[in-house]
């Protein structure tokens, strides 16, 4: 009932933001703030009070649609509750980086981001095939209205690529779900659309191929994996701060989401097939990545395309199907949403005081505001996989699960994090650090706002870096669930 | 049969008849718009209610009146769509008169004449029935297309639809006349061949080749699809959200009860045909809406597309016809809630204008400028693509299991292509109803509260129906299944 009752206070304060905006402009923001923190609260409430006897933290069952066979099944495990933590804490982080930043309709703007987040906590807690493709679909359209209406320059472009990329990967979804749930029909005459039935269907294993391609196709869209990248650097770039924070601190966790909770646990047997094939998609995701991310001038440009490199290390790690390369992918999809979030709030802290996103026209930004120089350092370190801070442990357990299953797709992983240094490390030199550019006007350093999200975010990561095992143990009983073959 | 029961299962025929006939001779006496339209209004209402009374005449199956007419639980529920899309029309008619038109009255006669026409067909199940329902349709909007007497492209558009239509017609008269020389009836459940002869076979075939091309111009089908971007773009909007609706929807539900009555789908030329058909209207209807850039024309286009996708739901009724009706009926009702609802938002923001809302850039920035009608044609545009939280998603769901159903994995291709290219257009009428209005851009005010409040309504329903749509489905599924499938 919990989950519910979140994702309708999500939607409430939605409808409450986007009135308020009648009152007072900044009434909104204050809303969507207040909201997130009752929000994360109420997670960590939750938390605390530990899972039930079977492991689970709420579970919802009511019928929607019996002709169908259809559930308003919402149950929250470990997964879904560290994913729904991380949803609503960058919730906060999301609101606060576009508080000065949207100058028109404060409260549709608000109203879309509740309305991306609800989506995204009932994407991460359907356990109904429908209910799920249902949430996967309603999140789409707050995030398009978020780049479409607050993009930069060319957002006409970058959101119809977006929602084009996602709604056609996201039909062969549903063209496989309907295939599934008809299959499992025709062999037991159940028609039923729930995921702990349909995980046990019983599939030959041509059909399971294909099915498994469906649901393949679309997350590997939403990661995003290589060759189905292409939208992101685009999305990203033209999305206005919030909706950055927002697209890769959590929508991209969906569709790796997605690969561990349905492909895998789902097909198993043919993604055990395909394991050669998602590894080295997420290889050549981590070095493409990486290395186009070298070649950008483009501050939010090359946050962007690192963020595809680091998507590949979940691909690496899920597919090596080992319990520790599952985990490294789990912690990193944490790790790397507490990371981008705060360097795409600073690429967007950088464009509302330069106008600008051109690192060429940057340079030496250390000496005029330290703090931001600080904070940039840190985050850049994190992102390179610095020990102590936690991509480093996600991206340290992948390549050890990577590496029991190929040494050489491992080695080459690898290097993906030489190539992270290079272009990490660049990006801090061409912004902050050398001669400082005489044409930038002053700018003002981070104040108390902007201090105070990025000092949480810090905590968090650190958090995850030195104490793992708090995570590790939480989802260490999933395991077995998720990568082995149903018994 | 009784006579009795025949009497009550009839009776919203005889009641909207009956409507029809005071509306005509209350116009003879005096011509007041008011009396005309309330009691247009009034009748169709009492119609949609006469038919919980006349339900109970049903039993279980149906009740056939002489060999013409077989009125189901099926034909009821297409009856009241029909009856609420015209209400509607109705509704939004009667301001775009008051405004825009000198006399009055005769539309709202045409208006009944045509719903009447489109009642008859989904009870029709003889080749006689059908031409009657149809025509008392097609009549009805050749005039309502060309009502404005003043403007050109009305008038153009409705010589268009009279020529076009009536060879449309033509080629469905012949082809009934060659199933008859087959089968020596007229009755759909015994059109086939009666003997089995070589030669009763090709009159079946030849016969059913016209049939399908006349029906595919009337559902405007790639290729018999040319008039309807012309018509549709010349037509007041209004009579443009009829005919897109009602008229293709009772089309389609005498198609579907000709093909279970008279198992046409058994034979596979039939089929593939109908296969081919669908395939190419669904992705060249959506490419060819890719290139508007008039508004109305891509909804004509998209419509093209929209009948495409229907007749997975005609196909499968060969294998699985309760699914295949429940497909269509529910299909159609999203079809009819966000068409109207589009073509509703261009006639009310029309309405205090000279000519007609042309381009999309048109509705630059309507949310802001109006943003009741551009809150209502957003959702109408997410409901057509077939998005989530509205019913398009619902409808566009059915027929994914429909085809799933029946192992139409060619047709699911095309659709999912055609669903593809459709979010492209679809999104853009959105992007331009959110963006940032142009500075010049006049603001819309004097709009009729009437004509917003149908819209909401509209808009309303799309939006409940797409998050629960049970008891729609439910009410469907009971009533497929009370009619004996």
């Amino acid at each position: 009932m919990s989950v519910m009752l979140l994702i309708l206070l999500l939607l409430g304060a939605g409808v409450v933001a986007w009135v308020s905006e009648r009152v007072n402009t900044t009434l909104p923001n204050w809303i969507a703030l207040i909201t997130f923190i009752a929000a994360t609260l109420w997670v960590l409430v939750i938390w605390f009070n530990g899972p039930d006897t079977s492991g689970l933290y709420a579970d919802l069952n009511r019928e929607w649609i019996p002709r169908f066979g259809i559930y308003l099944h919402l149950r929250v495990d470990a997964l879904s509750l560290m994913l729904i933590g991380l949803t609503t804490f960058l919730g906060i982080v999301a609101v606060v980086s576009s508080w000065t930043e949207t100058k028109t309709r404060h409260g549709f703007f608000q109203f879309n981001i509740l309305w991306v987040m609800a989506g995204v906590v009932g994407v991460f807690s359907a356990f109904d095939l429908f209910l799920f493709f249902f949430f996967w679909e309603v999140m789409l359209i707050p995030m398009y209205f978020l780049i479409a209406i607050w993009g930069h320059e060319d957002k006409e472009y970058a959101s119809m690529k977006f929602f084009l990329f996602t709604q056609i990967s996201g039909l062969l979804m549903l063209v496989a779900i309907v295939a599934l749930v008809w299959i499992n029909y025709d062999i037991s005459g159940v028609l039923t659309f729930d995921y702990d039935v349909l995980k046990k269907a019983n599939l030959d294993i041509a059909t399971a191929r294909l099915l498994m391609l469906g649901f393949f196709i679309a997350f590997m869209t939403k990661l995003p994996s290589v060759p189905v990248h292409t939208w992101l650097p685009d999305a990203h770039t033209q999305a206005p701060t919030a909706g950055s924070v927002i697209l890769a601190g959590i929508l991209l966790k969906t569709g790796a989401y997605g690969i561990i909770r349905f492909v895998v646990p789902m097909f198993n047997e043919a993604s055990r097939e395909f394991w050669i094939w998602g590894m080295s998609l997420g290889v050549v995701s981590i070095l493409y990545g990486g290395y186009l991310a070298y070649s950008q001038t483009d501050f939010k440009r090359l946050v962007a395309y690192s963020s595809i490199a680091h998507m590949g290390f979940i691909l690496v790690g899920v597919y090596s199907f080992s319990k520790l390369g599952t985990q490294g992918a789990i912690i990193t999809m944490i790790a790397h949403g507490f990371s981008t979030a705060a360097l795409f709030m600073m690429a967007g802290a950088l464009q509302e005081r330069l106008h600008t996103r051109e690192m060429s026209k940057m340079g030496g930004l250390w000496v005029r505001a330290p703090r931001m120089g600080a904070v940039t350092m840190f985050f850049v370190v994190a992102s390179v996989g610095m020990p102590g801070l936690g991509n480093f442990i996600g991206e340290f357990l992948v390549l050890i699960g990577a590496f029991q299953k190929s040494v050489v797709l491992t080695v080459f992983a690898a290097i993906g994090i030489v190539v992270a240094a290079v272009y990490g490390l660049s990006l801090m030199q061409r912004s902050f650090q050398g001669v400082p550019n005489p044409d930038v006007p002053k700018v003002h350093d981070f104040a108390f706002r902007e201090m105070s999200v990025m000092v949480l975010l810090m905590i968090a990561l650190i958090w995850v870096g030195i104490y793992p095992q708090s995570l590790l143990q939480m989802t260490a009983p999933l395991l077995s669930g998720l990568i082995e073959l149903p018994s | 049969m009784k006579l009795a029961t025949m009497f009550q299962a009839g009776l919203p025929y005889l009641v909207l008849t009956g409507g029809l006939l005071v509306v005509m001779i209350g116009v003879a006496i005096k011509r007041t718009h008011a009396v005309a339209a309330v009691l247009t209004i009034a009748t169709l209402i009492a119609t949609t209610l006469s038919h919980i009374v006349a339900y109970s005449a049903l039993g279980d199956g149906a009740v056939q009146i002489d060999s013409m007419f077989k009125i189901d639980g099926i034909a009821y529920l297409f009856n009241i769509l029909f009856l609420l899309a015209a209400l509607v029309v109705a509704f939004l008619g009667s301001e775009f008169l008051n405004r825009r038109i000198r006399f009055k009255e005769e539309f709202y006669l045409l208006l009944l004449c045509a719903t009447l026409g489109s009642l008859v067909l989904p009870a029709a199940v003889h080749f006689a029935s059908l031409i009657l329902g149809l025509e008392i349709v097609g009549i009805s909007l050749y005039a309502m297309i060309a009502y404005p007497e003043k403007a050109r492209p009305p008038l153009e558009a409705g010589l268009k639809y009279l020529v076009l239509s009536g060879v449309g017609s033509t080629a469905l008269l012949f082809g009934m006349a060659m199933i008859y020389a087959g089968s020596g009836s007229m009755e759909f459940a015994n059109s086939l061949p009666s003997d089995g002869s070589m030669e009763g076979q090709y009159f079946y075939l030849i016969g059913n080749a016209f049939f399908w091309s006349g029906i595919a111009f009337k559902l405007s089908l790639v290729p018999f699809h040319i008039w309807t971007p012309d018509v549709y773009h010349g037509a007041p909007s209004i009579v443009t959200g009829f005919l897109a609706t009602v008229s293709k929807g009772a089309v389609f539900a005498v198609v579907f009860r000709y093909a279970i009555e008279g198992n046409v789908l058994d034979s596979g030329n039939v089929q593939f045909a109908l296969s081919v058909i669908a395939c190419i209207s669904m992705v060249i209807g959506n490419l060819l809406a890719l290139l508007q850039t008039n508004l109305k024309r891509l909804l004509a286009y998209s419509s093209i597309a929209h009948m495409g996708y229907l007749l997975i739901a005609l196909l499968v009724v060969e294998s699985n016809s309760a699914l295949g009706y429940e497909t269509v009926i529910l299909y159609l009702v999203g079809y009819f809630l966000m068409t109207l609802a589009a073509f509703g938002v261009v006639s009310v923001l029309s309405m205090n204008q000279e000519q007609e809302l042309e381009t999309i850039d048109s509705i630059g920035g309507l949310l802001w400028r109006q943003p009741i009608a551009g809150a209502v044609l957003i959702v109408s545009a997410i409901s057509l693509a077939g998005i989530p939280l509205t019913i398009g998603f619902f409808a566009k769901y059915y027929l994914f299991y429909a085809g799933i159903d029946g192992g139409m994995w060619t047709l699911i291709g095309a659709l999912v292509v055609g669903s593809a290219i459709g979010i492209y257009y679809y999104l853009r009428i959105v992007f331009t109803a959110i963006k940032r209005p142009l500075d010049d851009a006049e603001a819309m005010t004097g709009l009729p509260w009437t004509g917003l409040g149908i819209l909401v309504v509209l808009g309303l329903c799309i939006l409940a129906l797409g998050i629960y749509p049970t008891n729609l489905i439910d009410l469907i599924q009971n009533v497929v299944q009370a009619s004996g499938f």
